[in-house]
Order: structure tokens, then C-alpha cells, then sequence
């Protein structure tokens, strides 16, 4: 038996990169500028939306809701008239952790995207393994939560690196938290250098407007580095 | 348990290099800025290459020690978080210094130089004849 080395260098994900690549290009035929929404479970990324989608003026939005089950989140965003197609990942081993590109993929025949300008993926709620996988995305925002704890930048530092946008959801919770606002943008700033920062509540709307803002600058800063 | 896709795409590349041959070793470049966990990796491996033609290989994973340079002043340095103190170093002289993306100089943030690889950097194969059920999958 002979054995033979032979040199790849590739990256493991390359083919993830691939198929992101051809969603992007589909997006971009469209002029359809995309944001990937990641958090932990139960930050709030879909009462976000919720409070934010509903009063966007000028941008036609359409949602992908990633879930392992169920379409609570897609029936939520249906319910505001807002196109929402629902992927599952529940494959019968678990259920994927994660959207990767191939998933997306699948999802863009069911996207009626000459009828929107910006669609949000709402990604698998985890701060781990979100991260490894662009979809095609524009760009990435990520949601953590004052009921979560301070530290969390220093123990998922990947999220934290991979998003343009920190929100940091359930403000109106802080009088009954013993949290500290100024120790959580410190970690953000520490692993993530000039990352946007922003506080809301997705419950009570203090802060949404600066979140409905940002996501309508999405497409005029995707163009700008396009 | 993303561990579980990356073994499996780890696995896609081996084979689409492997010219239908048996894949007896792969060598994989793991930087520390990665969120993969080796033994997971390593488990899900050995689940999901039976009846490939990676089945049996040894996965050798080689970690890439992270490190940054600083565009304004040059400097480089690991952003790594120092090993983890026991309780009583802790309570003696507070919490370890926090890993930090910024320049320790400077304050510039830095670029990754090292530590963001997830590489299929070599694969070994073998002259044997697969299997007739490990030829393709």
C-alpha cells in the first residue's frame, strides 16, 4: 500500500463561502440588501422586529425566520402583514444550531425579493455557531440582552467580533438587575473595537427608533461598500 | 454542535481532493479565535466519515495561536485570554487581564494576522482500492 500527501490549503467552509456568494448575488440582481439578526435564545429578536418593522417607512422589508421547530416567530411577523417565509432546521438528527448557506438557498425560491428592498434573517437562536456561517448576507447584527450578564462579549467573542451592530435588549429591566451597562460596552469594546452600541427595549420601544434608523442605512452602507 | 457541519464539510473537501482514493490522514489547521471544539470535532469526525472514504482517517488538528498587529504602530500581540486562574490567584490579585483587540500601546484596534484559520491544510491518501460502498457518497 503506498500513501501519497497531497497539499489542499483550503478553507473547511469554502463551500459554505460559495453557495453565500451565489445567495448574494441573487440578492444583489434584486437590489435586495440583507442583514443576518443573531443573539442567544430569547433576547428578543423577533419582539424586536415586531416593534421595529412595523413603523419602517420607505423600505419594503421581508423576514426569514430560522427556527430547529415550529413557526411561532413566522405566524408573529405574518401577523404585521410583513412577507415572512419560516425555515426549519429540524432535519430528524436534532436539528441544525445554526443557518448555513445552502439553508438560505433553499429559502430564496419562497422569497418574493423583486417586492422587497431589505430582507432580515432571523437566525437560530445561539451565540456560538451563527457565527461561522455567512449566508449571503450584507450585514450582521447581533442582539444581547441585560438579563444575560456582562461578560457574555468575553465568553462568545466570536458573535461579538462577527456583528457591526451590538443591541442590547430589556433596558427597562435594568432597575431590578444588578447589571452594569458601562462593564458590558467595556467587554463589547474589547473584543469588538468600535462596534455600534445601542440600548433598547423592544417591550417598551425606548430606543427602537435609533434600531429602525440604523436598519434603514443598511442598503445606502451596503451600497457604499459594494 | 456546529462541530457536526464543520466535520462534515472538513470530510467534502478531503474527498473532492482525494482523486477517489482512500483518504487515510487529513491535516487541519484550527486558529484559537475559532469557536470549535477539538474533541467535538474529532467525534463527530469519526461519526459522520463511516462509509465514506475518510472512514478511519486520522484527523490531525493542529491549533494556530492567535495574534494581531496594530496598523499604526506595528506591534503584534495575542489577544487570547491567559490561562485560567485558580480561585486563589484570583481572589490574591483580582481577575486576569481581559483579552483585548486593541492595541496595548496605541489603542488601535488590530488585525487578525493569526488564529481565524479553519484549514484543511493536507490530506494523505491511499493506493488501496476502496470498497465498492466507500467509493462515493
Amino acid at each position: 500500500m503506498h500513501r501519497t500527501k497531497i497539499k489542499v490549503a483550503e478553507d473547511a467552509l469554502d463551500a459554505n463561502q460559495t453557495i453565500a456568494r451565489a445567495n448574494r448575488d441573487d440578492f444583489d440582481r434584486e437590489g435586495v440588501r440583507v442583514v443576518n439578526l443573531m443573539s442567544a435564545p430569547g433576547a428578543g429578536k423577533t419582539t424586536l422586529l415586531e416593534s421595529s418593522l412595523s413603523e419602517l417607512e420607505g423600505l419594503r422589508v421581508g423576514v426569514l425566520e430560522g427556527d430547529v421547530q415550529g413557526s411561532m416567530d413566522a405566524d408573529r411577523i405574518a401577523g404585521l402583514h410583513i412577507p415572512v417565509v419560516q425555515l426549519n432546521t429540524d432535519n430528524g438528527f436534532g436539528g441544525e444550531c445554526h443557518l448555513d448557506a445552502n439553508m438560505v438557498r433553499s429559502a430564496i425560491p419562497d422569497l418574493d425579493l423583486a417586492s422587497i428592498d431589505l430582507l432580515v434573517i432571523e437566525n437560530i437562536g445561539n451565540l456560538v455557531c451563527p457565527a461561522e456561517f455567512r449566508v449571503g448576507e450584507d450585514t450582521r447584527a447581533m442582539i444581547t440582552s441585560v438579563t444575560e450578564g456582562e461578560d457574555k462579549p468575553l465568553k462568545y467573542p466570536l458573535m461579538f467580533r462577527a456583528c457591526e451592530l451590538v443591541v442590547i435588549n430589556k433596558v427597562d429591566l435594568l432597575p431590578h438587575l444588578d447589571f452594569d451597562v458601562d462593564r458590558l460596552l467595556a467587554n463589547i469594546e474589547t473584543v469588538n473595537p468600535g462596534a455600534t452600541t445601542m440600548l433598547v427595549s423592544a417591550k417598551t420601544g425606548e430606543g427602537v427608533d435609533e434600531f429602525r434608523d440604523w436598519l434603514a442605512g443598511v442598503p445606502q452602507r451596503a451600497e457604499a461598500v459594494a | 454542535m456546529h462541530e457536526l457541519s464543520v466535520s462534515s464539510a472538513i470530510i467534502d473537501t478531503a474527498i473532492k481532493h482525494a482523486r477517489g482514493q482512500r483518504v487515510t490522514a487529513i491535516d487541519v489547521r484550527l486558529g484559537r479565535l475559532r469557536q470549535v471544539v477539538p474533541d467535538s470535532l474529532s467525534f463527530y469526525f469519526d461519526i459522520v466519515s463511516r462509509d465514506t472514504p475518510c472512514e478511519g482517517a486520522d484527523l490531525r488538528i493542529e491549533h494556530v495561536d492567535s495574534s494581531l498587529r496594530c496598523p499604526a504602530c506595528w506591534c503584534e500581540w495575542d489577544p487570547a485570554p491567559p490561562p485560567m486562574a485558580t480561585h486563589e490567584e484570583v481572589s490574591a490579585d483580582g481577575p486576569p487581564p481581559l483579552p483585548s483587540f486593541r492595541c496595548p500601546t496605541c489603542a488601535e484596534p488590530g488585525e487578525v494576522l493569526t488564529g481565524g484559520e479553519l484549514e484543511v491544510e493536507s490530506i494523505e491518501i491511499s493506493d488501496e482500492v476502496p470498497t465498492p460502498e466507500t467509493q462515493l457518497t
